[in-house]
């Protein structure tokens, strides 16, 4: 079995040191936006999150391929943690997103924003991967079933977006687009930190939930093996993967 | 091919034989049009038209549609079908094709009926000069709709709670193909006579059935290993 804590600790220094920085830019030395005022700063987390947490889905669809691929149950896992951090970090992109929105537009919820419309849409496909896990209780189809969904889900978070996007007008500020990007020096900077730094944090969670995950499992072997099938508790029913 | 046909001809035969889901979605249908009849429209005004009316209709099929997803491998399920096509040395893919295919033909047969039950009932603007039109988008759309359906629908109906894992799944996955559907009916629709087509939705559905069909043919064997 691998051992995912391995790094580990280098790892979370450095997200916490790069979120530290990314955190000191944005309130020292990225400028005021001209319009929007001190509330544009929720950009710096905002868009990385949400960025983030869109690869998130698709880097779960890859590893689920690798899983239907190879038959290895440990991929299922990889894509498991991958999409339900992903999922978390959504909600948070959502919530900020959110109050971006009541701050700049004065509503929470703005129906032409394709942008917006898009992520809800995926949150809501990702949101039933859990469900689907849970109704199915033999490990191995749960598994396969799971990794199906994750694929189908990957392909379908780029398309989600062509359709959204094409449906309304643009009220979100286009930041980034093919051409390069339209943000001034400082404030570039700031964000590709930002975007560093919060990349490097779902990172860090995802390696600290597979070695949660791992350590509990050998754990269990470990004690199975001491104490006999009987004298241990059985597992509780869980959406996530067991191995 | 000659599996998908074979498995194409026995699913045809046994709706006709049973009437298990395609009068059932046709009545769903027609019901939907009179709730939404009376949701939608005011004292003086008893019809609906352009993008409204593109959306109420796109709704109505889809929602349709889920009962005939639902349905879709059940008997496979309940009669040990799985097993038989499992034990066949014939490929699986050919599964996905008849299904798929069934299910487009039971769209196709459902939207014979509710479409001009639409046009009776809700459209304001007469329906036979926009009709050309509207075959045009809902084939492509049935055929998003039929891929899709069967991968949620074989998806689904392993699980515990397949009646709701089925349109959990499956109507978030739809959204691109609907937005793309609703918004090439909308000018169609219109009361200023059937406008033409917005070649951009046809695309973006077109490329929406392209991809999703690959995806299907290329993740559907995982669902049927035993």
């Amino acid at each position: 079995m691998p051992t995912y804590g391995k790094g580990l600790r280098g790892l979370s220094i450095l997200t916490l040191a790069t979120i530290a920085v990314a955190l000191i830019l944005v309130f020292f030395y990225a400028p005021l936006d001209a319009s929007q005022g001190f509330i544009q700063k929720i950009f710096y987390i905002h868009v990385p999150l949400a960025i983030v947490s869109l690869c998130g889905f698709v880097f779960g669809g890859l590893l689920a391929v690798m899983h239907l691929r190879t038959g290895d149950r440990r991929y299922d896992l990889r894509s498991y943690v991958a999409i339900h951090m992903a999922l978390i970090f959504g909600v948070a992109a959502l919530l900020a997103g959110s109050i971006w929105a009541k701050a700049s537009w004065g509503h929470w919820w703005v129906w032409n924003d394709p942008t917006l419309v898009s992520y809800l849409i995926v949150l809501l496909m990702f949101a039933t991967y859990t469900p689907l896990r849970f109704s199915i209780e033999d490990p191995e189809r749960q598994a396969r079933y799971a990794s199906v969904f994750a694929i189908v889900g990957g392909a379908f978070v780029p398309l989600n977006f062509i359709a959204v996007r094409e449906a309304q007008e643009y009220v979100h500020p286009r930041v980034l687009t093919l051409t390069g990007s339209n943000l001034p020096g400082p404030m570039l900077l700031t964000f590709l930190v930002s975007l560093l730094g919060i990349t490097l944090l779902y990172i860090t969670l995802w390696k600290y939930e597979m070695a949660a995950k791992n350590t509990r499992m050998q754990m269990r072997a470990l004690r199975r093996r001491l104490l006999g099938d009987d004298d241990i508790s059985p597992l509780q029913r869980s959406a996530a993967p067991s191995l | 091919m000659k599996t998908a046909f074979t498995v194409l001809r026995k699913d045809l035969l046994l709706e006709l034989r049973t009437l298990e889901t395609l009068p059932a979605m046709a009545l769903f249908s027609i019901s939907t049009f009179v709730i939404f009849h009376f949701g939608l429209t005011y004292r003086n005004q008893d019809t609906i038209q352009g993008q409204l009316a593109a959306g109420v209709l796109t709704v109505t099929l889809l929602f349709a549609g889920i009962l005939g997803v639902n349905r879709l491998f059940v008997a496979e399920r309940e009669q040990g079908g799985f097993d038989a096509f499992l034990l066949a040395p014939v490929d699986r893919s050919s599964l996905l094709l008849a299904k798929a295919a069934a299910l487009f033909l039971f769209l196709a047969a459902l939207e014979v009926i509710a479409v001009p039950a639409f046009g009776v009932l809700l459209l304001g603007p007469p329906l036979s000069p926009r009709l050309p039109s509207l075959i045009v988008v809902l084939a492509l759309a049935d055929v998003g709709i039929a891929v899709i359906g069967t991968l949620v629908s074989a998806l689904a109906v392993q699980t515990r709670a397949r009646d709701v894992i089925g349109p959990v799944i499956g109507l978030p996955v739809l959204i691109p193909a609907l937005i793309a559907t609703a918004r090439a009916i909308g000018p169609v629709l219109g009361t200023a006579g059937p406008g033409s087509l917005p070649g951009k939705w046809l695309l973006i559905l077109a490329l929406y059935d392209l991809v999703f069909a690959l995806v299907a043919y290329a993740v559907f064997d995982f669902l049927l290993e035993d």
